[in-house]
């Protein structure tokens, strides 16, 4: 049998992908305007959400959610709180701000120490919007800690060890290890839950902790934009150039127009 | 950091068998060592791999180091970033790349945290400024727009390039000379355990290598119909793929058949797509495709605007004709 276990899950907010042809590249200082489109929890750190809850609802023990951003996201922590998880933490600071990936694992990592005697760092494989998938090894390296990622599959043996099952291209690893771990999750591992009403409106009873750099133990040279290796000196528009040709006709017809055509552009194979 | 120089590729191999994906970053990493006039190395880890490492000194790269000991059979984070850790405080490269598979991105992330330097992802193209700093061309918000991001300050400077971006070099004349390096971890410092490796070499080429994709949407409706995709691929040599939806219909068989979710992206020469409406993700994933065919019934559907031929009918009149007027032609 195994001990109750301390879960903290890292969730990420992102503008919702839905209004992201709202997103607008401010012409003059080339930072992403992105005022007035809401924010979500990232989809895969809600399969490690539930994945905690459902760990809690097998073994027992605590579900810790920690995120780091400004003041709005407590909303997804309130969204948090509605799927039933025990604790929510914000980093919220103008220090905290600016962060690279590895500025944003050194924070996380402080909260997470803060919040202390954990057993399982739990997170979404990759972002919906940097999709870097950097954030969840290098969390560990700044705590200390194994961990494994593309985790599809978590089975507790004894002893305090676990098996993941680790997605390869075509195909996956079996990886034993044990506690503590930070643990990638993709969206094979699960179906998550959505909140039921009742705890949304129960949710608004609970509110999230607040902590700024301050309040963690952290060294301030590794966070934020001063603790960020990497910057973006520039972006820009990328104007997708494409014909829009339509072809009518019998099918046939358009079938003999599309062949021609493709042969012309050099794309058609053996022809 | 001025002692920082040279350009290093990490040389994936997997049971004993390059990646592609390391041989094209010699590619790119030759270009750039050129440019900064410095020098070029691979790094290859693993056990009884010397063969692999005679192989890669013919792909450009000025030197190879090998790292070759049991520990470093099978992957394991904490065996392969400690080494690469070592070699980088060792040497100094002023730049590394890695190739972004499953292990290249779960490895490039952690030796970043253990050099405490910056590492960006999913680059598709890789250049140096005036100042000899590296300049990763990195697609974001959907691809909606292009950033480029710099490390000026921390090095070596990191990147990951997905496989199948940049072109893998030719064969050269001169021979890298191979370096071993002494591997001074043990069991006792990794934390993991592998139990067990599977993989099945998929059946037809892996989408992100096919140069012709048949995909279908939650248009196909079914399963049967899903064959007449299945077999245009097969007439055209090329591999199918599927949206999300037709994943989670399981009329795509495979996973790895899905486009557009996970920043997983495509760039085959041609791209036809059946029964798809054009979500973003979708879309994302084929911008890379040389040409776009879509096929649906609304004319109105996202994916006619992202694409230079738009049929406007049934997939299930166009595509045996396509089949037929295709063989004829090849007659």
């Amino acid at each position: 049998m195994m001990e109750p276990l301390n879960i903290v899950v890292c969730i990420k907010p992102v503008p919702d992908s839905r209004y992201w042809d709202r997103l607008s590249l401010d012409p003059n200082t080339k930072v992403l305007r992105r005022e007035g489109i809401p924010i979500v929890i990232s989809p895969l750190d809600r399969n490690a959400i539930e994945e905690a809850l459902r760990i809690r609802e097998a073994m027992g023990g605590k579900v810790t959610v920690i995120s780091m951003g400004p003041p709005n996201t407590v909303e997804i922590l309130a969204w948090a709180y509605a799927l039933g998880v025990d604790d929510a933490v914000l980093l919220t600071d103008r220090a905290f701000a600016g962060a690279d990936t590895l500025a944003t694992a050194s924070a996380l990592a402080s909260g997470i120490r803060k919040i202390g005697d954990y057993d399982l760092v739990l997170l979404g494989n990759e972002s919906l919007d940097g999709s870097t998938g950097q954030v969840g090894p290098q969390v560990a390296e700044f705590l200390g800690i194994p961990h494994v990622t593309g985790v599809e599959k978590i089975d507790f043996i004894v002893d305090g060890r676990l098996r993941v099952r680790s997605k390869i291209e075509f195909g996956y690893m079996v990886i034993e290890t044990g506690l503590p771990v930070t643990l990638a999750v993709t969206r094979e591992i699960n179906d998550p839950r959505v909140p039921p009403v009742f705890g949304a409106l129960w949710a608004t009873e609970k509110e999230a902790k607040q902590w700024t750099a301050d309040d963690v133990d952290v060294d301030r040279a590794t966070i934020g934009l001063d603790g960020s290796p990497t910057y973006v000196p520039e972006v820009a528009n990328i104007e997708v150039q494409r014909r829009g040709e339509v072809l009518e006709g019998e099918p046939a017809e358009i079938a003999r127009q599309l062949l021609e055509k493709l042969r012309a552009d050099g794309v058609l194979p053996d022809a | 950091m001025d002692t920082y120089e040279g350009v290093l590729v990490f040389a994936e191999q997997r049971d004993g068998k390059l990646l592609d994906v390391g041989l094209e970053l010699l590619g790119a990493g030759r270009q750039i060592a050129d440019k900064l006039g410095q020098e070029l190395a691979a790094v290859l880890l693993g056990h009884n791999v010397g063969a692999l490492a005679d192989e890669l000194t013919i792909y450009g790269a000025d030197k190879v180091y090998l790292a070759d000991a049991p520990v470093l059979e099978v992957y394991r984070s904490d065996a392969y970033s400690l080494v690469l850790e070592e070699l980088i405080n060792k040497y100094k490269p002023a730049i590394f790349l890695v190739g972004g598979t499953s292990i290249g991105m779960d490895l490039a992330p952690t030796v970043a945290a253990k050099v405490n330097t910056g590492l960006s992802a999913h680059c598709v193209g890789l250049d140096v400024d005036e100042d000899g700093c590296l300049r990763s061309q990195v697609p974001a918000f959907g691809g909606s727009v292009m950033a480029s991001i710099a490390c000026p300050n921390h090095r070596p400077q990191m990147a990951t390039v997905p496989p199948g971006f940049l072109k893998k070099p030719e064969k050269t004349e001169k021979k890298a000379v191979i370096e071993n390096i002494k591997v001074n971890i043990t069991e006792e410092n990794v934390r993991t355990k592998v139990i067990e490796v599977f993989s099945e070499e998929p059946t037809a080429k892996p989408l992100d290598q096919a140069e012709t994709i048949i995909a279908g949407g939650y248009g196909i409706g079914s399963k049967e119909n899903w064959k007449m995709l299945e077999e245009l691929a097969r007439e055209l040599g090329g591999s199918v793929g599927a949206t999300r939806p037709a994943c989670d219909e399981g009329w795509a068989v495979q996973e790895e058949q899905m486009i557009g979710q996970s920043g997983k992206t495509v760039h085959p020469n041609l791209y036809i797509g059946a029964g798809i409406s054009g979500v973003i993700h979708h879309l994302i994933g084929i911008q890379d495709s040389r040409v776009i065919v879509a096929i649906n019934r609304d004319a109105d559907a996202p994916i006619m605007k992202a694409a230079d031929y738009a049929i406007v009918a049934d997939y299930k009149d166009i595509i045996p004709a396509l089949i037929e007027e295709y063989k004829k032609l090849k007659s």
